[in-house]
């Protein structure tokens, strides 16, 4: 057993980070926001140019042979920079038939929604096909059969929805929905640890600068057991998601897929959400207003505690296998 | 990143388990908690048990007399040892976890051949004279007096929290030397032998009601110079050299426990009825129950992190403090909710209608110690604050 990253796995992080530093600085979250767009064309063929969609395909077919272990480091640094678009679909239809590696794909659980609500799709006019799951089965529609009509105000500025009065059919997947939902629940659960990072880093960062009474509010035990907890939260919930995907990845070795993919979600979706609300406390003032970015990470953090079950859903199933 | 076991491991695994099959069934049943000469007797067959088969000192480095197991060798034999609750190291807590790695790192050779084997095969138990009334979190302020008298030190004061005093033939002491240097730089360690005179140990009853630990007060006892570890007023570095050689094992007994105890409880939950259905019909308190069996799981993959670093870089960093701030809130809150689950019954520790209340009771007790021993819930989160994020110092 040796649960730590390897090199290779620290290398292609660092990689990724080192490319949404460069091209995805924190002031980017504004500047998109400001013209109202969840998308930045010029870093999604970056990233798809550097093999991040297509890393688990075998390296004859373009990829890097890697797993969904490699794959939750890529992904939380992508979360850690709140990168925005639809990640996760993207990567899961990687070497589909028919699909571009790197096309934007959204996937819409069918099933996690209650009868006679509207159906709200994310990113509608960015992505080119839908995987839909509908019970025990995959679907795949093409995003030109779609129709749509946006939400005009979001809270998420960075993440447009769409409404839609009905889905088209499309074709069967093979494979069944399994999959999706049990790698989709692992790498949202990857983005939302990243963003749970990025709260502790900033609130810190502030903590150390922001001075009352005489000196920085991070030399005061009640700020600094704040950000101390939200560290906790961020590192636990991150090695439940390593553990999640490894065991995905393997899933011979005996530990139970449900226990471990629906404890990643429930950790990272509350470590994100709590840790971003955090962040914003620790600004205090300022964290209530669009000029400091926290409030774009509290805001994903709520996004994906929709996608692939929320924090409700996974505790059922997990209680299912007590 | 992988959780995978190596053949060599999965090998040691199995030898383990047949050997633990074997050997449990021929042992006796655990002495009472408040019979210390019990608990002496059985704990410390149990260790020469472990000795003779060659499991004593499982990280203990071979020329020391131990195995010299990898951290993820150690990981594995306390998991087995917990899944079939074999014994665990009792009364010779302090000698193998704590005074014996300090005497491997930092005694003369002399000392090492007096007491290492002896800890070793059970023949010797330590306790800890760390603490004092006085000086618990800032525990560098300590303030018990040694004299230097010829070839002895004198030593006056008082200690608080030692364990296993009552039936321990020796005590790793820190001392003041030096009344006048700053606080981390006159602090000496001696191994006190306890059939000293002057040595008197008072019973501490704890929240529990039983006697799991006592104060101890010194009074001109004398230890002679030789038994000193490092050099004189450098007690605080050889103390710090003892944390050097956790391997984020420490734990691993407890979470396999707690999840264990998860199980059970939901199994309970499931018979037990509560306001007109089954408890577990309850979708709110079996979400909770969920809850926690997750923050488990993330707790049992930190510690796997934890030993994994461990075994690539010799050291754990600061994931003990993560592992320790969360797994004392997560055992509380289990221990809260079992309590929720059994109503009245929780409140008697005698036992009722088939329930294990009794067991879930003392549960409830004893784990409020988690947030306080071994560095409150408050030093780790300074730790961490100030030593992982680097904010600054409020004092």
């Amino acid at each position: 057993m040796d649960f730590l990253p390897t090199e290779d796995q620290e290398a292609l992080r660092a990689g990724v980070r080192e490319i949404c530093t460069d091209q995805f600085p924190r002031e980017k979250l504004g500047e998109l926001a400001a013209v109202g767009t969840g998308f930045d064309p010029a870093l999604w063929s970056t990233l798809t140019e550097l093999g991040v969609f297509g890393l688990r395909l075998p390296e004859d077919e373009g990829g890097l042979g890697l797993g969904l272990g490699d794959a939750v480091l890529v992904f939380e640094e992508l979360g850690r920079a709140l990168v925005p678009g639809p990640l996760v679909g993207t990567l899961l239809a990687a070497g589909l038939p028919g699909i571009e590696v790197g096309a934007p794909v959204g996937i819409f659980d069918l099933s996690a929604e209650e009868p006679g609500r509207t159906l709200l799709i994310e990113h509608p006019d960015v992505i080119k096909h839908l995987v839909v799951l509908d019970g025990d089965e995959a679907r795949i529609v093409d995003a030109s059969e779609l129709s749509t009509s946006p939400i005009k105000v979001l809270i998420d500025p960075l993440t447009p929805l769409g409404k839609i009065a009905s889905l088209p059919t499309g074709t069967v997947i093979e494979g069944g929905a399994t999959r999706w939902r049990q790698e989709g629940a692992v790498l949202t659960a990857a983005l939302e640890t990243g963003i749970a990072m990025a709260a502790v880093e900033i609130a810190t960062q502030y903590a150390k600068e922001r001075e009352q009474f005489g000196k920085p509010i991070g030399a005061f035990q009640a700020v600094k057991h704040m950000c101390a907890d939200m560290h906790v939260r961020a590192q636990i919930a991150s090695v439940a998601v390593h553990a999640a995907a490894v065991t995905l990845d393997f899933p011979s070795d005996g530990a139970d897929p449900i226990r471990a993919v629906s404890s990643a979600k429930i950790l990272a979706d509350e470590a994100a959400a709590q840790n971003a609300k955090t962040s914003v406390q620790v600004h205090g003032g300022m964290g209530f207003t669009w000029e400091v970015v926290v409030h774009y990470y509290l805001k994903r953090a709520w996004v994906h505690a929709t996608q692939f079950g929320d924090v409700d859903a996974h505790a059922d199933a997990l209680a299912g296998v007590l | 990143m992988d959780l995978r076991y190596s053949p060599a491991e999965l090998e040691f695994r199995n030898e383990l388990r047949g050997w633990l099959a074997d050997v449990l069934p021929t042992i006796g049943p655990k002495p009472h908690v408040d019979d210390w000469t019990g608990r002496r007797v059985y704990d410390t067959a149990w260790q020469r048990t472990l000795f003779d088969a060659g499991y004593a000192g499982i990280n203990w480095p071979k020329e020391y007399g131990g195995r010299g197991a990898t951290p993820t060798e150690h990981l594995i034999f306390l998991e087995e040892s917990e899944r079939v609750d074999a014994p665990y190291v009792g009364v010779n807590f302090v000698g193998l976890l704590h005074a014996g790695p300090t005497l491997i790192a930092e005694a003369s050779p002399e000392v090492q051949e007096a007491h290492l084997s002896a800890i070793l095969r059970g023949d010797e138990v330590w306790c800890q004279g760390f603490s004092e009334p006085g000086s618990g979190s800032d525990l560098a302020s300590l303030r018990c007096k040694a004299v230097r008298d010829g070839d002895d030190y004198v030593v006056t004061g008082q200690k608080i929290w030692t364990s296993h005093s009552e039936v321990a033939d020796y005590c790793e002491l820190l001392v003041r030397t030096d009344p006048d240097a700053p606080k981390h730089k006159g602090i000496t360690w001696l191994a006190m032998d306890m059939k000293s005179p002057g040595i008197t140990i008072r019973p501490l009853r704890t929240i529990i009601g039983s006697t799991e630990f006592a104060e101890m007060f010194l009074d001109e006892v004398r230890i002679p110079v030789s038994s000193r570890v490092g050099e004189e007023n450098d007690g605080w570095r050889v103390t710090n050299v003892t944390l050097s050689f956790e391997r984020g094992t420490a734990f691993v007994g407890d979470v396999v426990d707690a999840i264990e105890f998860v199980g059970h409880l939901s199994t309970l939950a499931k018979k037990i009825t509560r306001h007109g259905a089954t408890a577990w019909d309850d979708r709110a308190l079996r979400r909770e129950i969920a809850h926690i069996a997750a923050e488990l799981e993330g707790l049992w993959a930190l510690t796997k992190r934890n030993i994994s670093e461990a075994q690539r870089t010799g050291r754990v960093g600061f994931g003990g403090s993560i592992f320790k701030l969360r797994y004392s809130e997560v055992r509380q809150h289990l221990a809260d909710v079992a309590a929720q689950l059994l109503g009245r019954a929780s409140l008697s520790m005698d036992d009722l209608d088939d329930l294990p209340n009794s067991l879930y009771a003392e549960e409830r007790l004893q784990w409020l110690n988690l947030s306080i021993a071994a560095g409150t819930s408050q030093i780790q989160r300074n730790i961490i604050g100030e030593r992982v994020l680097g904010l600054p110092r409020e004092r």
